[in-house]
């Protein structure tokens, strides 16, 4: 689903970074681990597209992501790569339910209500759909990135630190639902960390 | 849905929207207000015009005879004899020749003494009722007799003077006879009678009670000079008429004079100041150096309108340019979940114009609103209307592009920002 060759990047001539090859597939997951300042989020956003490597390539889903264009390239990661960040952001006016909907409409053109309703009955928070995301708690907001990233289906969820900011019982749960959709739906999951309590939870796993 | 999200957004910051929406509205509101009123006034003011070419008063003022004689919204100037008036409306230049004498009102509305030709000049026939004909018979303008309710052969009495309050004439009541069609001009707001009635009224102060005499007198005398008028010169203003009874006892307060030869327009204020106690005025220059004067306060308030719009612009700038900071996450959220630039940029530019429109409908009511009051105002004071209803294609339209080009210059900056934001930056630095 998702794989990279000598991928390398470079903010400023002394701090480059170059990354292991990384392959994981479809209704896999893949934990990245690290120290901090050894390029994690780097890593990250060369894999979603929002950075271009200085060499090397990324492949997802049979798509070379340096063959696209600016343009091609928000389409497609729109399309195929879910997000998942540290600290979850959300378009402060609008609700839960919209925000999904902004998100699949974003990507797809079609605001697929249904299942935006769905995936919040699975996290257990569709009681929630009409509140702004600002009434949620932390745990709460992180399950609704989860569905976020999964609305339109795509073959490759990201993660970076999903976890951090959680006490071990959301973690907990964030990290079971992340690994269960992401299976149901077919994605190939990749999570950033260096939380130690996933570690044990993942049996595929790469150290910077 | 980024029309939706941006609508959204608007909701969701209530003081920065209040705030530019407030100023937004002003400043709309002010232009259309001012837009309005110099049109319906100009309007007005040149509407009353049409056909007079001069008026012949007592000497004062100029701009203070045409206000009196052609507005009814200020005080005569004085009276002036009517045989000497006669001598130039019967001049050959002149086409016709209106006399207005002034001297009672009914209830704060000024009776003016005229002839039928007044009513015909400004368009006005009859809705009820007969023109008057006799002494003490009136027609009533539209607007006054749907205010204080009167009907065809009413009876009432005039107070002296042109305000309320003035010495009630108990002896010569006044009968309806007619009521006019709406006009939209001065005469809408005005009572008329025959010149003698008004002659009658105010000689019983000088001869105490035999007016009445006197005056059927004249009409007797009326009918041994029509001979003598006839081949004197063939005009048959009953005015001239009675005037040539009682010469010497006859005033009027100004003639409305159309002109054949529009060299007179330039000759005629000279000559008549130079040779007689009388002057003459132009009411299109006297309107004319009103409006002038009238031009460089509205144009101080429309400056000031321009500036307060000007201001809701930097307003909503710097509502959208402080928001781009904490809104920078959500954009890049945005980008991540598959929005090109082009989609926030759109955002931006978007909850700016929305904000443009409805401040620009909001401004548009209120200014109608405002001249609405104003209106209640001025038909009480001045006896003008203006209509609220009245829409300015063109200038409002005028008026609506601007304000949109406002919403898209304050948009422009902060739409290029979000346009040209870094996502990878911006969120690395969460």
């Amino acid at each position: 689903m998702i794989q990279t060759q000598s991928l390398s990047f470079s903010y400023s001539p002394a701090a480059r970074f170059t990354f292991p090859d990384l392959r994981c597939d479809k209704g896999e997951s893949l934990l990245i681990t690290g120290k901090s300042g050894t390029g994690k989020t780097t890593l990250l956003h060369l894999l979603g597209g929002l950075l271009r490597p200085s060499s090397g390539s990324v492949s997802i889903a049979g798509t070379a992501l340096e063959s696209l264009s600016e343009r091609q390239l928000d389409a497609f990661r729109g399309r195929q790569i879910g997000m998942i960040l540290q600290e979850s952001h959300f378009v402060a006016a609008l609700s839960v339910l919209e925000n999904l909907q902004l998100a699949s409409w974003l990507a797809t053109g079609n605001q697929n209500s249904d299942r935006a309703l769905q995936l919040l009955a699975e996290l257990d928070l569709r009681d929630h759909a009409a509140k702004y995301t600002s009434q949620l708690s932390i745990g709460q907001k992180q399950r609704i990135s989860i569905a976020r990233a999964l609305i339109t289906s795509p073959s490759l969820v990201l993660a970076d630190e999903p976890t951090s900011s959680l006490d071990d019982e959301n973690a907990a749960i964030v990290t079971q639902l992340l690994k269960k959709l992401s299976q149901e739906y077919g994605a190939a999951l990749i999570i950033v960390t260096h939380d130690q309590r996933l570690k044990e939870q993942f049996t595929n796993s790469v150290v910077l | 849905m980024i029309a939706k999200t941006a609508l959204k957004n608007i909701r969701y910051r209530p003081l920065n929207t209040a705030l530019s929406l407030v100023l937004l509205t002003a400043s709309v509101a002010i232009i259309s207000l001012l837009l309005l009123l110099q049109n319906q006034f100009e309007k007005k003011f040149s509407d009353n015009i049409d056909g007079i070419d001069l008026v012949l008063g007592a000497k004062g003022s100029p701009l203070q005879l045409i206000l009196s004689s052609v507005y009814q919204m200020d005080a005569p100037t004085g009276n002036i004899p009517l045989d000497s008036a006669q001598v130039w409306m019967k001049n050959p230049f002149v086409q016709s020749a209106i006399p207005l004498s002034f001297g009672d009102n009914y209830r704060g509305f000024k009776i003016v003494g005229t002839t039928p030709e007044y009513s015909q000049k400004y368009g006005a026939t009859l809705l009820s009722g007969t023109m008057f004909q006799k002494d003490f018979e009136v027609v009533v303008g539209n607007a006054i007799a749907e205010k204080l309710g009167l009907k065809v052969g009413q009876k009432f009495l005039g107070s002296h003077g042109d305000v309320e309050g003035g010495e009630v004439h108990e002896d010569h009541p006044y009968v309806i006879t007619g009521i006019l069609k709406p006009t939209g001009k001065v005469i809408d707001n005005l009572i008329l009678s025959n010149l003698s009635s008004v002659w009658a009224v105010h000689g019983s102060h000088d001869h105490s009670e035999e007016v009445t005499d006197d005056h059927v007198h004249s009409e007797a005398c009326n009918h041994e000079h029509e001979h003598s008028d006839a081949h004197d010169h063939n005009h048959s203003d009953q005015s001239s008429e009675t005037a040539h009874a009682q010469p010497e006892t006859r005033e009027i307060t100004a003639v409305l004079l159309k002109m054949r030869n529009k060299m007179a327009l330039v000759t005629w204020p000279r000559l008549i100041a130079a040779n007689t106690n009388m002057q003459v005025a132009s009411p299109a220059v006297e309107v004319n150096r009103l409006f002038t004067l009238f031009g460089v306060g509205i144009q101080a308030l429309q400056y000031l309108a321009y500036g307060i719009m000007l201001i809701s612009g930097i307003s909503i700038f710097i509502a959208l340019y402080n928001t781009l900071k904490e809104r920078k996450y959500e954009f890049a959220l945005m980008r991540i979940s598959g929005a090109g630039r082009f989609h926030l940029l759109k955002l931006i530019v978007f909850e700016s114009l929305f904000l443009c429109v409805i401040g620009f409908v909001f401004g548009i009511i209120s200014g109608r609103i405002a001249l609405y009051v104003i209106s209640g105002i001025a038909s009480d004071e001045y006896k003008m209307t203006f209509s609220p209803l009245e829409v300015l294609w063109e200038e409002e339209g005028l008026l609506f592009l601007l304000t949109i080009f406002t919403g898209f210059i304050a948009a422009l900056v902060p739409a290029i920002k979000a346009y040209s934001l870094n996502i990878s930056k911006t969120l690395a630095n969460a």
